[in-house]
């Protein structure tokens, strides 16, 4: 076998539509009953980075519906401030997905162009020769290959056997679970006040995570909700009052949420770690004759408003099929030759944007007055905007002037937005 | 609802092996047990003695709990190929 991939997500699938479609012999190893069996998401797929390097596949992927309209919330115990942006020529810049049907779509795609995707097999080793990867361990049975493509997640067991990861620690990963709520087509599009097609993205931070690093969000699908909780894991682990299972619980009692879910039927709960480290996660990104994509690479960005993973994952297998190519070309897969991959990730532009925004999470994690007195502060502004005394209201100036003046004078903001002004 | 209600709707085969083990004796020194609290599918609890005990087969296979474990005595990988949870919608 020319190549073998481990695992088969859409950074291993990409890897492998980019090789089969130039005739190689490409074999796709998948634990679950098929591609997609084990991923989530929240989830939405950001397109305008794939369209230039996709352009025939996109047409016909099984999205859920295309995000027009994005919300955030602040939360402050009871208090809460929504912003809403809607603008309905977003169709076609992001979508919202389901794993389970994307991957098996795009898996069906891959082998179209004549790749093998092999399921229900884990790969439970590499195979060595020397200092070179010469194959897999898939379950007992040896498979070797020129080059392996390491595609098996944010855990990447078989990335750590290569030597290409660093060790897992809470620091670098946060978690995210969510439940699947079918409440049907009509329901969603008057729910969420969208036409046919046209979908929601709702992200919370704020109270709800305790004051550690985290929030809620919420996606419209055709005829479901997506609906969720991400919580880094160092804050998590160490604090008393943080319990998974109840988080989500109590999000979903809450009155902005609890009409919008009101008589659904949970179809599914689900749950993912998420390589907020980015490329803390890893030593290297290549060795002899293997490379690592995708969550397994650590290619995330967090921004806190929009998160990224999915569409890096799909750039990131393009990018190491290319790099495999240019190897086969000179039939040395040396990592000399595969450190080519570093110059195929800048061509699909997503190597200069992770190093850029490498920092993110730290970034969010450490301001964690983002959870905590900047929610309190825009929810105690805007709820005395609106409030009206039986007294009469003050002068605006004077109520701007009451929030502002202590907040202003605070260090910690300045020094907060100087961190924030990276993102 | 209860956790152990949503876990109902999700589609599992189980293997009779189980793919987590814990370290009785490290757990019984471990204070936080931040095992029993993050683990999403709420898996782990304590039994009368007081022991962490861990109900595998409704695993979401996110892996958390080894993460957070300080003591590193949960032995966690994932189950043999096609088994454990299928997400049907993920």
């Amino acid at each position: 076998m020319d190549i073998v991939i481990v695992g088969g997500g859409l950074a291993g699938l990409s890897t492998a539509y980019g090789l089969a479609r130039e005739g190689l012999e490409v074999i796709v190893i998948e634990r679950g009953d098929h591609p997609g069996s084990k991923n989530m998401t929240g989830g939405r797929l950001y397109l305008e980075p794939l369209k230039r390097f996709y352009p025939e596949l996109w047409e016909e992927a099984p999205f859920e519906r295309w995000v027009t309209k994005e919300r955030i919330t602040l939360i402050s115990g009871q208090k809460a401030v929504t912003l809403e942006y809607s603008n309905p020529e977003l169709l076609g810049h992001s979508a919202t997905v389901l794993r389970s049907h994307l991957d098996k779509w795009l898996s069906e795609k891959v082998q179209e162009a004549g790749a093998f995707v092999i399921p229900q097999k884990k790969a439970v080793d590499l195979i060595w020769d020397g200092d070179r990867v010469v194959g897999v361990n898939v379950e007992g049975e040896e498979l070797p290959s020129k080059v392996v493509v390491i595609a098996d997640g944010v855990l990447s067991f078989i990335g750590q056997k290569a030597g290409l990861r660093t060790p897992l620690t809470p620091e670098k990963l946060a978690l995210g679970y969510k439940e699947v709520i079918r409440i049907g087509e009509e329901e969603v599009q008057r729910r969420f006040n969208l036409e046919e097609n046209q979908g929601l993205a709702h992200l919370f931070f704020g109270s709800l995570t305790k004051g550690h690093f985290g929030g809620a969000f919420l996606y419209t699908n055709r005829d479901t909700l997506s609906l969720g909780i991400v919580i880094g894991l160092a804050g998590a682990a160490n604090s008393k009052d943080m319990n998974a299972p109840e988080l989500i619980e109590e999000f979903k009692a809450r009155s902005e949420i609890a009409p919008l879910i009101e008589g659904g039927e949970i179809l599914e709960y689900s749950a993912h770690l998420i390589p907020e480290g980015a490329l803390d996660c890893v030593k290297g990104l290549y060795g002899n004759g293997v490379l690592l994509v995708g969550d397994a690479a650590g290619f995330t960005i967090n921004h806190g408003f929009t998160v990224r993973g999915m569409d890096l994952a799909l750039l990131s297998g393009l990018a190491a099929s290319k790099a495999v190519l240019y190897a086969f070309k000179r039939s040395d897969f040396s990592k000399n030759t595969l450190s080519f991959y570093i110059e195929c990730l800048k061509e699909y532009g997503i190597w200069k944007e992770i190093y850029k925004f490498r920092k993110n999470s730290k970034i969010l994690s450490s301001t964690t007055r983002l959870y905590t007195e900047y929610p309190k502060w825009v929810c105690n502004l805007v709820g005395d905007l609106f409030f009206v005394n039986a007294g009469g209201r003050e002068k605006l100036r004077s109520i701007l002037w009451k929030h502002l003046k202590d907040v202003l004078w605070d260090l910690r903001l300045w020094k907060d937005l100087w961190k924030l002004k990276e993102l | 609802m209860k956790v152990e209600e949503k876990l109902l709707r999700n589609f599992y085969r189980i293997n009779q092996t189980p793919h987590i083990e814990l370290a009785r004796e490290l757990c019984l020194s471990c204070e936080l047990k931040p095992c029993t609290r993050i683990c999403p599918a709420g898996l782990y609890s304590l039994n009368d003695k007081g022991e962490v005990t861990v109900e595998y087969s409704g695993c979401l296979e996110c892996g958390s709990c080894s993460v957070v474990c300080p003591k590193g005595a949960i032995k966690w990988s994932y189950p043999r190929g096609g088994y454990g949870v299928q997400y049907r919608f993920g």
